[in-house]
């Protein structure tokens, strides 16, 4: 059954892909959204039975690599953590196979968007379903390529095509501190499977690397090389700038790829890998800092957006950052479980708003929106849903899990700890804020477009309404109906089992009730409080944005981290391919290399052949020089 | 005695070439191609039979032949193990992909390039099978005289510069190497490697010994700072060249570097792996750069060879089972995919002529079955898991990594910038609108293209994903000689 569930969205994608032309672009729909629903239901069941029936499985397709020592095999690993991961991958991404076949109704390459799409969920299951850190390589740049692919997809746009090179090039560099870290685990415990490394973790506690002449504790080191891997896929910050740049994609695959599935590999690898990270609480520090830090910042930068993908790409950076919290103060349980309950709210605001787009032609800024909520009632209440559920409104989904991240952060007890929840707080509000900021300027007020005549605005077809219908009702019950199997004080028993390795238990305390009733009283005052931002009163927006100009510039240009990568990495390198090129290589190196040599060569020759001038007599000179030096030698001996 | 399976497999192609000789030219020789296509299928098969023949259990020199030659000075003796197979094999793989190449990309004296390859397989296959240093040395010398001629007669505007350029450089390397061969011989009176390999040269001399086969090596390569004939010799080079030069003739200083350097002077390779991993390094990130700021197809790809054999030297001086396991993949994983990427520009270039980027664009809108196949093969040069590039890279990274962190640390910073040049070159030619109306009308693969490239890339996907036959093969033979390697430094240790 498992072998089913991998290999049925490959073998769509292949005959998608390279049958599409023949078989036509309806039966390709049909096959790959046929195929990957399938595996869908498949993994319900595999879950099911995890859960009832405390099923594991641990499947080896092939041999992979074999070189010395090193033993790589293809895999399918099924254990809680990545049953939980099948179905969120699968069920998301049947859910966009089908809602893409509305909105790519008029693309004319559709057959290649679904082969991509199904790829694209087969490199994700190999991701999560591997046994070892390569096949999760594998997995882990197969989603990268994907990703690269569906964002350029409409490749006649320069833009999308910069932001695809961008999204690999960016993922790359994380993907190289990963690859680090798995040469370091070869290094240290001669294999890299999951089983064999967790079991030796303890064997190299006290382990250093040297360096350039500096030790460094070697779980440390592995677990921040992980991780940096783990930030480029999560966009987190520093590595972040490729995820709005992807938003120039068509919109199931932001859904799919840029919400609920691909950027949560960096989650699931850090949770993945708990058994290590529980041996590193320096790298568990620097994950809380980080996911934090990332979670503030893309929601200080979503406050001042415009376009309404990246308002929600902003706000996926931004709960991922969550996520990563979440793992930092040890609570990998929780992290699995926002991942899971995000899943479904942001697929739908993601999908809510490619419903949109399509209603508008296209238009993608809030501004040229307005008032379109008549027009469009289903997808307003749907995305009504959503907002409440990510700003975590009391019983929908979010709550349960954004709260229980916000509770955990406190309980920890530490200065990180209490710092961390704090700002998830503030995040919290934040959050809010723009969430709404972008719903009342999208469907209430004034109609804001002269291009689209307002009657022409239209709501989109059935085929993507439905998907929304699934995802809103993920988005209602996922929280409530989960959060006793995932996050309960009994779950790491009765669920995870081995899947998460704490090293010390989860604490069981609740925080004071105070804390518990900040977050739900700022969620729900933002409600009021942004639609008079940004409905009623919109001077006072302005007034602030103008009082604060040096503040909203830098807001409004993402922290400036474009311009500053551009100036301190991109120049740079371009100039010093240049200089190695024309200045090196042309100018030293062929100069004195083979030009030189030549030159030297010719004009020696030039100067040789003047001796053969054909002259007897300065032949007889010459031979007479020679001979009397020759003799002055001899004589002098 | 058996039958000698590899002489022929060497005198094949030369007779054929022969053959083609007295064949009467006429305007479209069709005789010619068919019969080298046919010379060169036939060699392919022997090659794969020799392949399923080959005992893959064990380490020792197998399918020996041995010739006196000239008074018994000069031995011929060929033979193979499981980590020459591998070359043999992507020999005589890639030349019939050559001749069925020379249909759409030359044009003039076809008969004569024809024979030129033929020639080229012959001693290319000679240099992977010779197992005494003088025959060798003659084929490994000799494999220069087709590809200058190649380049200088069907060349493009520049092609007398870059073939003296080529010829010069690695004549000059090799002149060392001569009189290397001429002192072992003096040294121990043998020039049989088996017995070489046996007996050991003394310490003191290894070093300079050294020296003068990695001047020869370090040309052929290339490695940095005597690379830079390689961008010239490809830009002139007609496809077919550029596909054996990639393909094959970088191969021969890889094969050599273990075969030879490190076989024979095992303790002058320890002294001196610091300074290879110092000039790989160089290559991998200097050239990388480089790269990324060509507006030549060509140069691009050739400056990204010199980039990717600069990964196979680090590589086989890690001196460990994963490095030179690694870098047995990546010579036959970058010969498989240069040589497909140069195809690719081929294609373009016999279209239009031209071979800068910036006259292409938007080319995915009429050619897409050749976007897909450019798009594997920009994938498996990028490295990506699945294809061979990858494997390759990966064990020579992980064997780096054993011997010094921050050696492999830097080499992993090309990983980076490859995908950079791969896929700014991928998405200026092939994505965006055509800008340039010439474009239009541009036909997509032909059926010989698509046949050729099409193999290629599901050679780089299998082997990417199932490489386990490619490992059995060389396995055994690796870890031995790693094991004598090992032994030859233990010793030494011991005597001092």
């Amino acid at each position: 059954m498992v072998y089913i569930i991998v290999f049925l969205p490959l073998l769509g994608s292949v005959l998608s892909g390279f049958f599409g032309r023949y078989i036509g672009s309806k039966s390709s729909e049909i096959i790959t959204c046929l195929c990957v629903s399938i595996s869908a239901c498949l993994s319900l069941l595999i879950f099911y039975k995890v859960i009832y029936h405390d099923y594991t499985n641990h499947v080896i397709i092939a041999k992979w690599i074999e070189s010395g020592t090193l033993n790589v095999n293809w895999s399918i690993y099924v254990d809680p953590l990545s049953a939980l991961m099948l179905v969120v991958v699968t069920l998301i991404s049947a859910i966009v196979h089908i809602y893409s076949v509305g909105y790519m109704s008029h693309d004319p390459h559709k057959p290649r968007f679904m082969s991509y799409l199904s790829l694209f969920t087969f490199a994700m299951l190999m991701l999560v379903t591997a046994d070892n850190f390569i096949q999760l390589f594998f997995g882990w740049e197969g989603v990268g390529v994907c990703s690269y692919l569906l964002i350029g997809f409409w490749f006649k746009k320069n833009t999308a095509n910069s932001a695809a090179i961008k999204a690999f090039l960016v993922n790359r560099v994380g993907d190289f501190g990963l690859a680090l870290g798995i040469f370091l685990i070869f290094y240290f415990f001669g294999t890299v499977n999951y089983i064999d490394v967790f079991e030796a973790i303890k064997t190299i506690e006290n382990k250093d690397i040297v360096f350039l002449g500096l030790n460094f504790n070697a779980i440390n080191t592995i677990c921040v090389l992980l991780f940096i891997g783990a930030m480029g896929k999560s966009a987190q910050i520093f590595l972040h700038t490729w995820l709005p740049d992807a938003m120039e994609g068509p919109t199931p695959v932001s859904a799919l790829i840029h919400a609920a599935t691909m950027v949560t590999a960096g989650v699931f690898l850090v949770v993945r890998c708990s058994p290590v990270y529980e041996y590193s609480p320096l790298a568990l520090t620097l994950i809380t800092i980080v996911g934090m830090t990332t979670a503030l910042f893309a929601a200080s930068i979503a406050l001042v957006q415009n376009d309404i993908k990246k308002i929600i790409a902003y706000s996926t950076c931004s709960q991922l950052g969550y996520m990563f919290f979440a793992t930092g103060v040890g609570a990998y349980n929780v992290a699995m479980f926002h991942l899971f309950t995000h899943a479904f709210f942001k697929a739908l605001l993601f999908l809510g708003s490619g419903s949109v787009i399509h209603a508008m032609n296209n238009e993608q800024d809030i501004n040229f929106m307005g008032g379109i909520k008549s027009k469009l009632p289903y997808t307003y209440t749907y995305m009504i849903i959503g907002t409440l559920a990510l700003t975590g409104f009391p019983l929908l989904s979010g709550f349960y899990s954004k709260d229980a991240i916000i509770e955990f952060a406190f309980l920890k007890g530490s200065y990180v700890g209490y710092f961390a929840a704090f700002i998830g707080v503030m995040t919290a509000f934040l959050t809010s804020i723009y969430s709404w900021r972008l719903i009342f300027k999208t469907f209430h007020g004034k109609y804001n477009n002269n291009q689209i005549n307002f009657d022409k605005v239209h709501e989109s077809p059935p085929t993507m309404l439905l998907p929304l219908i699934i995802l809103t009702i993920g988005a209602i019950f996922a929280g409530y109906l989960f959060k006793d199997l995932l996050i309960s004080e009994s779950s790491s028993i009765e669920f995870w089992k081995s899947s998460i390795f704490y090293l010390e238990p989860l604490s069981n305390e609740h925080p004071p009730l105070w804390f518990l009733l900040t977050t739900p009283l700022l969620v729900i005052i933002s409600i009021p409080l942004s639609y008079v931002l940004f409905l009623k009163n919109t001077n006072i927006t302005k007034y602030l944005a103008e009082t604060n100009k040096p503040l909203y510039t830098f807001l409004k240009n993402k922290w400036f981290f474009d311009e500053f990568y551009e100036y301190i990495l991109i120049k740079p390198c371009k100039s010093a391919g240049h200089l190695f090129w024309k200045k090196i290589d042309n100018l030293f190196i062929d100069r004195f290399g083979p030009d030189g040599i030549s030159l030297l060569i010719k004009k020696f020759s030039q100067k040789a052949v003047k001796f053969q001038s054909g002259y007897i007599y300065q032949y007889a000179f010459i031979m007479l020089l020679g001979f009397s030096v020759f003799l002055t030698i001899l004589i002098i001996k | 005695m058996n039958f000698p399976i590899l002489s022929s497999l060497i005198l094949l192609p030369f007779i054929g070439s022969l053959f083609i000789f007295f064949i009467r030219a006429t305007e479209k020789n069709y005789t010619a191609k068919y019969v080298a296509l046919f010379i060169t299928t036939a060699n392919l098969i022997l090659s794969l039979y020799l392949w399923v023949i080959f005992d893959k259990n064990i380490s020792a020199f197998q399918f020996i032949e041995e010739k006196n030659w000239l008074l018994g000075i000069i031995n011929y003796k060929v033979g193979i193990d499981g980590i020459s197979i591998l070359f043999v094999l992507l020999t005589t793989f890639i030349t019939p992909i050559c001749i069925i190449s020379v249909n759409s990309t030359i044009k003039y004296r076809i008969k004569d390039f024809l024979i030129a390859i033929l020639l080229m397989e012959s001693l290319m296959i000679g240099v992977f099978c010779s197992l005494d240093l003088v025959i060798f040395y003659l084929f490994f010398e000799g494999g220069l005289i087709p590809m200058f001629l190649i380049i200088g007669i069907w060349g493009g505007d520049r092609r007398v510069y870059s073939a003296f350029k080529f010829f010069l450089y690695t004549l000059l390397g090799s002149v060392l190497m001569l009189v290397a061969i001429i002192s072992i011989y003096w040294i121990t009176g043998t020039t049989d490697v088996e017995q070489l390999y046996e007996i050991g040269i003394a310490e003191n001399y290894q070093n300079l010994l050294w020296l003068a086969f990695f001047s020869s090596f370090a040309v052929k390569t290339p490695m940095w700072p005597v690379h830079t004939w390689l961008p010239d010799a490809h830009v002139e080079a007609p496809t077919a060249g550029s596909v054996l030069l990639a393909a094959i003739l970088l191969k021969m200083a890889g094969y050599g570097f273990i075969r030879f350097s490190i076989g024979l002077f095992p303790l002058a390779s320890a002294y001196f792996a610091p300074l290879v991993f110092v000039l790989s390094i160089i290559a991998i990130i200097y050239t990388s750069l480089v790269a990324l700021m060509q507006d030549d197809m060509k140069k691009l790809i050739a400056y990204s060879s010199v980039a990717h054999m600069g990964f196979v030297t680090l590589g086989i001086f890690t001196m460990t089972q994963q490095g030179i396991e690694g870098s047995i993949f990546q010579m036959i994983s970058h010969g498989l995919i240069s040589a497909a990427l140069f195809l690719c520009v081929g294609v373009l270039y016999e279209r239009k002529h031209t071979r800068l980027i910036n006259n292409y664009g938007g080319i995915v809108s009429i050619m897409p079955r050749y976007s897909v196949v450019f798009m594997i093969f920009t994938l498996g040069a990028v490295g990506l898991p699945g294809t061979t590039g990858f494997i390759g890279e990966f064990l020579i990274l992980i064997g780096a990594f054993k011997k010094n962190f921050l050696v492999a640390i830097l080499a992993s910073i090309g990983v980076i910038l490859s995908a950079a040049y791969m896929l700014w070159l991928y998405r200026r030619v092939i994505f965006g609108e055509i800008t340039n109306i010439n474009l239009k009308g541009m036909l997509d693969l032909k059926r010989s293209e698509s046949i050729i490239l099409y193999s290629i890339a599901i050679l780089t996907l299998l082997f990417g994903f199932y490489p386990d036959p490619l490992f059995k093969t060389i396995s055994f033979s690796v870890s031995n000689f790693i094991e004598n390697y090992n032994q030859n430094l233990a010793i030494s240790i011991v005597s001092k």
